[in-house]
C-alpha cells in the first residue's frame, strides 16, 4: 500500500525528515506519534505527495473556505466524481441525493445541526469535524489525517476517530495524545528529530513505553 | 436546525444589480450604428503594426504639456489636500471635499474655460481641485489610522508642528508617498484627457489624429502613453521633483491672459439663472425650472443611472473573468505575463479615450460607453482581486479548473470583489455622468449643450445636479458595504489597493 525507502523531506530549506524507511500493508491502522517538530505532518506530506490517487487527506488546517455551507465544504470531496455542470449547479441549489449522503455523514459526527450554516460561523472544533467530514464523503483506499482531533473533547474524539477507523480500511494519523493512538490504532510509528525512533504493534506498547518520546 | 439552504445576503444584493442592469438594458440605446464597425477596428489594429512617429515634436509637446499640468495639478492638490486634512474632522470641510469630487475634471475644466480661457490656469486648476478634495479625504483617513503610540510618548509641550513631524510623519510617509505617487499616475490619466476640451495635452493630439484617420499616430501616442505610465517609478524620484515643478510652469506658460471683464461677467451674469437676471416673476421663473428639469435633467439622469448600472455589472463580470488571468492559483509564469500585459494596457489607457475610440468605430450609443467603462473598471478590479488571490493557501488535494474556480476562490473572494466594485460604483457614476460630452445622452450631454448654446446658468445648475447624484451613490454604496460587512477599512498593506479601488 505504501512504500517509502531512505526518503527525506525539506520544509522552508529546513531538513525534517531523514532516511526513512516505512512499509503499510493494506488494511493497518497507523498512528504517527512523537513531539510537535518531529517531522509527524511533514511525513503526512510526504505520504500524500507519493500516493496522492484515491487518497482522502485531512490536513492540520483544514483548507476549508469559510463563506460556503458545511454541506458544500464536505460536498469538495467528491467534485472530481461529477461532471463540472453538476458542480456548479450543486454549488447554487444543493442536490438532494448528495444532501441526504452529506447528512448521514454529519449526523455520525454529531454536525447534522450545522448542515446549510456557513463553515465561518463555526467553533475550531466543529471546522475540524467538517474536514473529517469531507475526507469521509469523499472516501478512498487511504485516509491521511493530521491531529484530526486536537480540537475536539475526549468524548467527542473517540466517536469521531470511530467513524474514521469505519470509513477507511488503511489509515494513517498524526497523534499527540498517547492513549487514543493505542486504543485505536494497530500500529505505533514514534518520531523523534525527523527519523523513526519506534515501530511497533499497539499491543505490544504501553502508555510508559511512549512518554519517553515525549 | 436548518433544512433549507439559504443563498448569503451577498448572493441575494448581487442578483439585485444584475436584474437592475438587465432592466436597464431596455432603456439603454446599444445599436451599432456604424456602417463597417470591424472593418474600422481592423483598420485602427493594423496601425498598431506600423505606429508613425514622424511627428515627433508635435508628439513631444503634447507629452510636455501633459506632465506639466499633471504634477503641476497633482503638487498643487497635494500641498492642500495635506492642508486640509488637519481640519478634516470639520463637517463642512467634509462636505464640501465631498462635493467637490463628485465634479469630474473635465466639467471643471468646462467651468474654469468660460472663465479663464485658455489661460494654463484652466488646466492646474481642472485638476488641482477636486484632487485637492481627495486628497484631504485619503490623508485624514491615513492620519486617522496610523499609529498614535508614538504620539503618546511625546511631551505634551512640544509644539502641534514638531510633534507631528517626529511622531506621526515617519511612520505614515510610506503610505503618503505610496498614494500620493500612484495620484500622480491618475493625475497624467485626467492631464491626457484635459486635451478633448481644448487644452494642449495628449488628448487634444490624440482626437486630432483620430478625425483624419491617422490611426498610425494615435498608436504612436499611445504606446508613449503607456510607456510612460509602466516606467512612473523610474522617473517620479523625490530628488528630481523640485526640478520638475520647477520647469513644468514654463511649459503650460502660454499667451493667453485672463481677462477680469470675464471673470466678473462670470460671475456677476453668466451663472445667475435667466429668469432672475431679466427679473421675471416667480411663474415665469418656475416655468423656466421645471423646464429645465424635465426637459434636461430628468432625461440626464435616468441615461446617466442607466448606464452606470449597466457598466457596474458589466464590470463586475468581467472582474470576475480578469482575475484568474493574472493568479498562480490557475496559470502558469507564461499565461499570467500575458494575462498582466491586458490588464495593464486596460486600466492604463484612461475609459473616456476608450470611449472615444469605441465611439467613433461603433457609432454614438451606449455600448462603446458600456464597453469602455467595463474594460477599465474590470480591468482594475481585476488586478486588484487576482493579487489578493495569491494569499489564499489551496490543500493539496485542491481541485482544479472551473471547481477551483467556483467552489476555492470564488467564495473566498467575492467580499473583497464587492467591496471593491461597489467602492468604484461612484467613480462608474462620474465617468459616465461625463461620457455625455461625446454624445450620449448622460447629463454631461446636457452640460455641454447647455455650455455651447452659453447657458452657463443651465450648465451649473445641471452640474449642481450630477454632483448630488454623485454623493447619493457614494452614500448608497457606504450603506451596502456596512450593511454586507465588506471590508472597508484602510489598513496598512490594503491602503493603496483600497485608493485604487476608490481613487
Amino acid at each position: 500500500m505504501i512504500q517509502l525507502q531512505s526518503e527525506s523531506a525539506s520544509y522552508h530549506g529546513v531538513k525534517t525528515l531523514h532516511d526513512i524507511d516505512l512499509l503499510v500493508s493494506k488494511g493497518e491502522k497507523l498512528a504517527l506519534v512523537g513531539q510537535s517538530g518531529s517531522g509527524k505532518s511533514t511525513l503526512i506530506k510526504l505520504i500524500y505527495e507519493h500516493y496522492p490517487v484515491n487518497t482522502a487527506l485531512v490536513p492540520q488546517d483544514y483548507g476549508l473556505v469559510n463563506n460556503l455551507s458545511v454541506y458544500h465544504n464536505v460536498y469538495i470531496g467528491r467534485l472530481e466524481q461529477h461532471t463540472t455542470f453538476y458542480n456548479l449547479v450543486n454549488l447554487i441549489r444543493p442536490k438532494s441525493e448528495q444532501v441526504e449522503i452529506v447528512r448521514a455523514i454529519l449526523v455520525g459526527l454529531q454536525l447534522e445541526d450545522y448542515l446549510f450554516r456557513p463553515v465561518g460561523r463555526l467553533s475550531g472544533g466543529q471546522k475540524q469535524r467538517v474536514a473529517v467530514a469531507r475526507s469521509l464523503f469523499q472516501q478512498g483506499h487511504l485516509l491521511l489525517a493530521d491531529e484530526p482531533v486536537s480540537s475536539v473533547d475526549e468524548q467527542q474524539s473517540r466517536v469521531v476517530l470511530k467513524q474514521m477507523l469505519n470509513g477507511f480500511s488503511t489509515i494513517v494519523l498524526a497523534l499527540h495524545d498517547i492513549q487514543l493512538a493505542l486504543a485505536f490504532c494497530d500500529r505505533i510509528i514514534g518520531l523523534e528529530n525527523g527519523r523513526i525512533v519506534l515501530d511497533s504493534p499497539a499491543d505490544e506498547l504501553t502508555e510508559k513505553d511512549l512518554l519517553s518520546l515525549y | 436546525m436548518i433544512s433549507v439552504y439559504k443563498h448569503s445576503p451577498a448572493w441575494n444584493v448581487s442578483w439585485l444589480f444584475v436584474f437592475l442592469a438587465g432592466f436597464s438594458l431596455f432603456f439603454a440605446d446599444i445599436e451599432v450604428i456604424s456602417l463597417e464597425p470591424w472593418e474600422e477596428l481592423k483598420r485602427l489594429f493594423m496601425g498598431l503594426l506600423a505606429p508613425d512617429w514622424s511627428n515627433l515634436s508635435e508628439i513631444g509637446e503634447a507629452f510636455l504639456q501633459t506632465l506639466a499640468f499633471a504634477i503641476l495639478g497633482v503638487a498643487g492638490g497635494s500641498v492642500i489636500g495635506f492642508l486640509l486634512a488637519q481640519i478634516f474632522h470639520w463637517r463642512w470641510i467634509q462636505v464640501s471635499c465631498a462635493f467637490i469630487r463628485a465634479i469630474h475634471e473635465l466639467f471643471w475644466a468646462l467651468i474654469f474655460l468660460q472663465i479663464f480661457g485658455l489661460h494654463p490656469l484652466t488646466g492646474l486648476l481642472a485638476i488641482g481641485l477636486p484632487y485637492a478634495a481627495t486628497f484631504a479625504k485619503v490623508y485624514a483617513e491615513i492620519l486617522e489610522e496610523g499609529d498614535r503610540s508614538a504620539l503618546q510618548a511625546v511631551s505634551l509641550d512640544a509644539s502641534r508642528i514638531s510633534t507631528f513631524f517626529y511622531a506621526r510623519l515617519p511612520d505614515l510617509w510610506e503610505h503618503f508617498k505610496t498614494y500620493t505617487s500612484y495620484r500622480l499616475e491618475c493625475g497624467l490619466r485626467s492631464s491626457a484627457i484635459l486635451g478633448f476640451v481644448g487644452l494642449p495635452t495628449l488628448g487634444y493630439t490624440l482626437s486630432s489624429a483620430f478625425m483624419e484617420g491617422h490611426y498610425s499616430v494615435v498608436w504612436a501616442l499611445l504606446l508613449l502613453f503607456y510607456l510612460l505610465i509602466a516606467t512612473i517609478r523610474y522617473w517620479v524620484r523625490p530628488a528630481l521633483l523640485p526640478v520638475y515643478i520647477i520647469a513644468a510652469p514654463f511649459i503650460v506658460a502660454n499667451d493667453s491672459t485672463i481677462s477680469f471683464d470675464n471673470v466678473q461677467r462670470f460671475f456677476t451674469e453668466d451663472i445667475i439663472p435667466a429668469p432672475i437676471m431679466r427679473g421675471e416673476s416667480l411663474s415665469e421663473s418656475w416655468q423656466w425650472l421645471s423646464d429645465l428639469l424635465i426637459h434636461q435633467a430628468l432625461p440626464g439622469i435616468a441615461n446617466t443611472v442607466v448606464l452606470t448600472q449597466i457598466a457596474l455589472v458589466a464590470s463586475g463580470i468581467l472582474t470576475l473573468v480578469f482575475f484568474p488571468l493574472i493568479s498562480t492559483h490557475f496559470f502558469k509564469p507564461a499565461g499570467r505575463t500575458i494575462g498582466h500585459v491586458l490588464l495593464v494596457i486596460l486600466r492604463t489607457t484612461p475609459e473616456y479615450i476608450l470611449a472615444y475610440i469605441l465611439l467613433q468605430l461603433w457609432g454614438p450609443s451606449m455600448l462603446p460607453a458600456i464597453v469602455a467603462l467595463a474594460l477599465h473598471n474590470g480591468a482594475i478590479i481585476g488586478h486588484l482581486i487576482g493579487r489578493y488571490s495569491l494569499e489564499i493557501k489551496l490543500r493539496a488535494d485542491a481541485s482544479r479548473g472551473l471547481n477551483r474556480y467556483f467552489y476555492e476562490l470564488l467564495p473566498r473572494l467575492y467580499g473583497q470583489f464587492l467591496a471593491f466594485l461597489f467602492y468604484r460604483w461612484e467613480i462608474i457614476m462620474r465617468e459616465s455622468a461625463i461620457l455625455g460630452i461625446l454624445g450620449i445622452a448622460t447629463l454631461g450631454f446636457y452640460i455641454d449643450s447647455s455650455i455651447q448654446e452659453l447657458h452657463f446658468d443651465k450648465a451649473m445648475i445641471l452640474i449642481f445636479i450630477t454632483a448630488l447624484l454623485n454623493v447619493l451613490v457614494d452614500a448608497l454604496s457606504r450603506y451596502l458595504r456596512a450593511k454586507l460587512r465588506l471590508k472597508t477599512n484602510v489598513d496598512c498593506r490594503a491602503t493603496n489597493d483600497y485608493c485604487t479601488a476608490r481613487e
